[in-house]
């Protein structure tokens, strides 16, 4: 059962991912990526990641996403151009290549002997929380610093004139 | 239970397509698009680590990963609004003023 869902899901995923890639218009690009952000979360629950799952779904789908979605309707896009010809030797050079890649990491994971899985652990509210707030508050306390800083350097650089 | 490598070469394939993406588009959002992509991946990889581990570490580092990627898009977005407002396109190989 849960591994027809993990299919179900990871088909999801991957299927939206090479969604983004061949839509011509960024706006379906991102809708679409919405979708795969959706398929991760659910792949998050399988794993008993239900604290992030729920954030993921809040912060990446619901904040900025959305952020996304505006900038494109702000900014009144036009379809994509055709790049320049040097784009059509890239695509056939680039998506060989990334399927070989693809089937190097697949012979290598295959391969690796892992341990047995150590006992279930539920990444809920109450021990993400405890973690965050002992080992990781510094760092914790710094990302507060880092979005201040996002915050004012988004404004500097989207402002017409300061 | 469904084994690890899964998550893995789950990973591994989102985080390609996001390379993938990121070389072949030429559309400034759409690069920040494949970026996302990649990060996801990434995230994916650690909390699937992170369960079969049964540690709580891989999963605070993706709550880090998603901080960042806010701060990223913030931050891009703006640079992205900048961009079209100069040069009226956001295709990256037109923004070639630094090129000789």
């Amino acid at each position: 059962m849960i591994e027809l869902l993990f299919v179900l899901f990871a088909a999801v995923a991957l299927g939206s991912a090479i969604n983004v890639l061949v839509q011509k218009h960024v706006l379906y690009s991102s809708l679409s990526l919405i979708l795969l952000l959706t398929a991760i979360s659910a792949l998050f629950v399988l794993m008993q990641a239900e604290f992030l799952a729920v954030i993921n779904v809040i912060v990446y789908a619901g904040a900025i996403m959305v952020l996304f979605v505006f900038v494109i309707m702000l900014l009144n896009l036009p379809a994509d151009e055709d790049g320049v010809d040097r784009l059509r030797w890239l695509k056939l050079l680039g998506i060989p290549m990334v399927l070989f890649l693809l089937f190097m990491v697949v012979r290598t994971v295959w391969k690796v002997e892992t341990d047995a899985p150590a006992p279930q652990l539920a990444g809920t509210a109450q021990a993400i929380g405890a973690s965050l707030f002992t080992d990781y508050l510094l760092p914790f306390e710094l990302t507060s610093l880092l979005i201040l800083i996002a915050l004012m350097g988004a404004v500097v650089f989207a402002k017409k004139d300061l | 239970m469904i084994p690890i490598s899964w998550y893995l070469i789950l990973g591994a394939a989102l985080f390609l397509l996001g390379m993938l993406g990121f070389f072949l588009k030429r559309n400034i959002i759409a690069l920040l698009l494949s970026v996302e992509i990649m990060l996801n991946a990434v995230n994916l990889t650690f909390v699937a680590f992170s369960s079969h581990n049964g540690q709580i570490n891989g999963q605070i580092f993706v709550f880090f990963v998603l901080v960042v990627a806010a701060a990223e898009a913030a931050v891009g977005l703006a640079l992205v609004i900048a961009m079209f407002r100069n040069r009226e396109t956001l295709n990256v190989d037109r923004s070639n003023l630094l090129k000789w």
